[in-house]
């Protein structure tokens, strides 16, 4: 409920790294994460979403969990993680937890494309 | 603002339900004075319920576990009743979730049934009605109002079809008894479903309105009580209760209407004058005067409950997150609303003790609360990220 009240890192970034969605508004749940990347570590993130109070929590709290680290040990956050980290979601919100996840790979993979790596 | 959910018990409802826990325990089939007591107060409460609704004989009120109760035995009485060949059902695609699926089963059972389609204010079209009752429909079933989105139907014109089609009529007034003043004689209605904790009575209690000579399959079976068409010991304290609710929603009914209106409206202007990209579900004019469903385009319904929620406002959304199956209202789908549309939606259903000063401060804090949200949405276009 903290991350839904306070979510963290709200917003775009103007001239991002990487971008990645997941979801559509069809389904009722959307997110956007934007990466900036520094000596491949995410020096900056950002996110929008369109969704329920877990896919705000989640989305917030899959950005906190990403901020700073290495884009190898980014990748390897999952759903399951940001789950853990807010103190469990119930199983009919585990959905959510997925597109937080998805998201931030989406965004380390645009990123990498972009840059041929 | 969430009545629709559930509501408080009126205080002199329970004041009248309480001897019939203790001192008046008896049950009505006793031949002993404690039982005829307790069969007093349950005819007395039938009269009042019968009263509130425009049925002239007491009697063809019987009692049940609640509207969806009522559903049940109505839709599944009267298709499989007895002599009767026909096999069509016509009903509207913005039933109540019990209707829908009573259907169902009635699907399985081998009854044909139509869905009639609603227009984007959630009424239905009379013509269409015309067109799809002919005389091979056994019965009829429509709802007086549709407590999601508040359009009333035209149901004296709709019974009268079905009359002239030799069907029965069904109406779910679940949503309606004691804010409309419904009269089922006038209104050609053969059956009514109506519950007492949507009239300020205890949970777990209703009642179904049987036009003399409708003949009905029971589908609760055992010592014959209510005619022999609802079984099982009355529910006495909860019958009291809910005549006396009839009782007060007939004395009340016009002033409280009134005064629902006004607080209403004032929020309906509020919400849609000041809120950009905000739109009203459901007819304009026709409609309960509790109701006020809208939905605001970019956000998403279950994270505007939580965000008045956490402000004590209670609320609710016909969006998929806020749904045990994680589909979208049927009802906002059947008024044509996009997927994304029925996701951010909210209803507030008020009752009797919403106040205008809860109306202000909805006002107040509802616009933030939006922009909060729009802020963080993806789909938020750029004139509107303030």
């Amino acid at each position: 409920m903290d991350h839904f009240r306070n979510p963290r890192n709200v917003g775009e970034i103007q001239d991002p790294d990487g971008v990645g969605t997941v979801g559509n508004p069809v389904c009722g749940d959307m997110m956007t994460i934007y990466i900036k990347v520094k000596d491949d570590k995410i020096a900056d993130i950002k996110f929008k979403t369109f969704g329920c109070g877990a896919a705000v929590a989640t989305s917030s709290m899959v950005t906190e969990l990403a901020r700073g680290k290495r884009l190898e040990e980014a990748e390897k956050i999952t759903r399951a993680d940001v789950a853990d980290e807010l103190g469990g979601l119930p199983p009919i919100k585990m959905h959510c937890s997925n597109l937080a996840a998805d998201a931030l790979h989406s965004a380390i993979e645009d990123y990498r494309k972009k840059k041929g790596k | 603002m969430d009545y629709q959910a559930g509501s408080p018990v009126d205080p002199r409802v329970i004041e009248a339900m309480t001897p019939y826990f203790g001192t008046a325990f008896g049950n009505p089939s006793s031949t002993h004075s404690l039982g005829q007591e307790a069969k007093t107060a349950v005819e007395d409460a039938r009269s009042k319920v019968a009263s509130l609704i425009g049925a002239t004989r007491k009697e063809d009120v019987i009692f049940t576990s609640g509207g969806t109760e009522s559903n049940n035995l109505a839709l599944i009485g009267a298709a499989t009743r007895s002599k009767e060949k026909r096999n069509k059902i016509v009903t509207s695609a913005i039933e109540h979730i019990s209707i829908l699926n009573i259907c169902k089963y009635l699907t399985k059972l081998g009854f044909n049934v139509k869905h009639i389609p609603v227009d984007s204010q959630g009424m239905i079209d009379t013509a269409t009605i015309e067109d799809s009752i002919s005389n091979d429909t056994n019965l009829v079933s429509i709802m007086y109002a549709n407590g999601e989105i508040g359009t009333m139907e035209p149901i004296a014109e709709i019974g009268r079809i079905a009359h002239d089609h030799g069907a029965l009529f069904h109406v779910d007034a679940v949503a309606a008894v004691g804010k409309l003043p419904i009269n089922v004689e006038r209104e050609n209605i053969d059956l009514l479903s109506l519950s007492s904790n949507d009239i300020y009575g205890p949970k777990g209690v209703g009642a179904l309105y049987i036009r003399q000579g409708t003949q009905l399959r029971p589908i609760i079976l055992g010592g014959g009580q209510e005619r022999g068409l609802r079984s099982g010991t009355e529910n006495v304290p909860g019958i009291v209760g809910m005549g006396k609710a009839a009782e007060i929603a007939a004395q009340e009914m016009e002033q409280e209407s009134t005064r629902l209106t006004e607080i209403r409206d004032k929020l309906r202007k509020g919400v849609l004058d000041n809120i950009p990209h905000s739109y009203l579900n459901g007819h304009p004019t026709a409609r309960l005067p509790n109701n006020l469903s809208v939905r605001f385009s970019y956000i998403e319904g279950e994270s505007l409950v939580l965000s008045l929620d956490m402000e004590g406002i209670a609320v609710s959304s016909g969006s998929a997150c806020s749904s045990k199956t994680l589909e979208p209202s049927h009802v906002l789908r059947a008024i044509g609303l996009r997927h994304e549309e029925a996701h951010g939606s909210l209803l507030f259903s008020m009752g009797k003790w919403n106040t205008e000063e809860e109306v202000n401060r909805i006002l107040e804090l509802l616009p933030e609360v939006v922009r909060r949200l729009r802020r963080m949405s993806p789909l938020t276009p750029k004139e509107l990220q303030v």
